[in-house]
């Protein structure tokens, strides 16, 4: 689980997150959602370490983040799997050397224990023949999966997604959301989405966090989404005719 | 100010490199491809380089002494100065900091550009020691590079000479071995040390602190290859004065 508590983070004279107050739980897909510099991006670097925050604290399984020693911050680290918006493969390696990475730093397994690990997670992710290409050599929807592979190749606690579906097509896309909801099933992982697609919204969204010009406007899940009437979250939501619909039918349906 | 700011980034960025070391088994793998990739990998524009410069060398010397009275032994003599005490160690370091810096540059930007370097830091890897720490080791074999290309300057001096027939083998050789001063070797590879120093971390620091896409990794390219060249050049005119004045 991973709670935020009264989190901002500036640039300069730029406030972008004004006070952020929410948990993230184990096993469940959570999204952050929001237009485009509503602070979801800086949000999740906030979550991940990468940017330091003025105020607040970010607590991983009760731990604060900020108050550790620089090994606890490593091991915590070390139990991170990200998948990157642009996937983020090291180019130099092959897909097989990119998801056997995290094994090679953190661990002591052998050779044929990592080869056995690495086999078993490109077939979790549909890519059992792909070992010996090149990232270049991968189209999108397969690089997303390699990064999917590589951040959970060393049985992370905690997932995070930076817009996964960027850049995808809806079927593949499709494909990405119902994998890491079932390996966040599977595996009980606290899963953490940056996400702008309501598909993704609709069809994975267990818990649902909406920013605002750096304000946490609205939480909730997918079913919540439909009968919110908050005006930013449906505004945002339903911009397209094909979402009204959707809501229309869905609330009609529950009288 | 902010070139203050700059040096400051810079002299940081050093210190973070030898902090929290990555696991010995994964850098070595790491060292021997920066080995391939920066010293084997510049061998041959090294040697094609030094060979014809050296060559250009004697032409000129040989061409400019029209003094009967001056020895014809002198052509090797100033060969091996110039080749030993300017070419090799600082001219070649700037023609280093073009193929070797930008290449350190291009490929730390890039792996900035497509969120590589976040993906390491993310891993709780210091990426610093990661990716620069291998280059600075692979390059304090760069003053190997520059023995062989003051052997080949040399030795196309040689040829020149004697096929342009300007001197004899003998007076070149006998040129050559004139009036040897050993710690002018020792000057050339402090000097080779102390920009093999700067060929690692000058353009490591361009590609890691840059900030845009992919015009701007071309951008940080060229910048890593001036303030290279312009260190190279401060740095050679401050450790002449110090070690032969």
């Amino acid at each position: 689980m991973i709670e935020v508590k009264n989190l901002h983070k500036s640039f300069g004279d730029a406030h972008i997150l004004k006070g952020i107050n929410t948990a993230f739980e184990k096993g469940k897909t959570n999204l952050i959602i929001g237009q485009s510099g509503s602070g979801k991006t800086v949000f999740l670097k906030c979550l991940l370490g990468l940017f330091n925050y003025e105020q607040g604290s970010i607590a991983y399984d009760g731990k604060i983040f900020s108050k550790l020693s620089e090994d606890e911050k490593r091991d915590i680290r070390a139990q991170i799997g990200m998948v990157f918006q642009g996937s983020a493969l090291f180019d130099s390696m092959t897909i097989e050397e990119n998801v056997m990475f995290p094994l090679k730093m953190f661990t002591k397994q052998s050779k044929s224990e990592m080869q056995d690990r690495v086999d078993f997670v490109l077939k979790r992710v549909n890519l059992a023949d792909a070992h010996k290409k090149m990232p270049s050599e991968a189209s999108g929807g397969m690089q997303k999966r390699v990064a999917i592979a590589r951040a959970i190749v060393n049985k992370p606690k905690y997932l995070f997604c930076d817009e996964p579906n960027s850049g995808l097509d809806p079927k593949t896309s499709i494909v990405i959301d119902d994998l890491i909801k079932e390996i966040t099933e599977e595996y009980q992982i606290t899963t953490v989405i940056n996400s702008h697609d309501m598909n993704s919204v609709m069809q994975i969204g267990e818990k649902i966090v909406f920013l605002k010009n750096g304000y946490k406007e609205w939480e909730g899940s997918r079913y919540d989404i439909f009968k919110t009437d908050n005006k930013a979250v449906t505004d945002f939501v339903y911009s397209s005719e094909l979402f009204k619909k959707v809501r229309q039918m869905y609330l009609e349906e529950r009288g | 100010m902010l070139y203050l700011h700059y040096l400051g980034t810079y002299f940081l960025m050093i210190a973070e490199m030898f902090k929290k070391p990555t696991k010995w088994s994964v850098m070595k793998q790491l060292i021997l491809k920066e080995i391939d990739d920066l010293i084997i990998g510049s061998l041959g524009i090294v040697a094609f380089i030094s060979f014809f410069v050296g060559g250009v060398v004697t032409i000129q010397t040989a061409l400019n002494i029209d003094n009967p009275l001056i020895p014809k032994n002198l052509v090797g003599f100033a060969t091996r100065q110039s080749i030993i005490l300017e070419f090799a160690p600082t001219f070649m370091s700037i023609i280093m900091a073009g193929k070797v810096g930008s290449f350190i540059t291009s490929s730390i930007g890039t792996m900035r550009v497509t969120e590589q370097i976040d993906a390491l830091e993310v891993m709780g890897i210091n990426s610093l020691n990661y990716l620069v720490f291998p280059k600075f080791i692979s390059l304090m074999l760069y003053p190997f590079v520059i023995s062989i290309s003051m052997f080949l300057g040399i030795l196309g001096g040689l040829a020149a000479c004697v096929y342009g027939g300007y001197a004899s083998m003998g007076d070149y050789i006998e040129g050559v071995q004139l009036d040897f001063t050993p710690f002018h070797m020792a000057y050339a590879f402090i000097k080779t040390l102390i920009f093999a120093f700067i060929l690692a971390t000058v353009p490591s620091y361009h590609g890691y602190y840059m900030k845009g896409g992919a015009l701007e990794v071309g951008k940080a390219s060229t910048t890593s290859f001036v303030w290279t060249s312009v260190v190279i050049i401060v740095l050679n005119y401050l450790l002449t004065q110090l070690l032969l004045s």
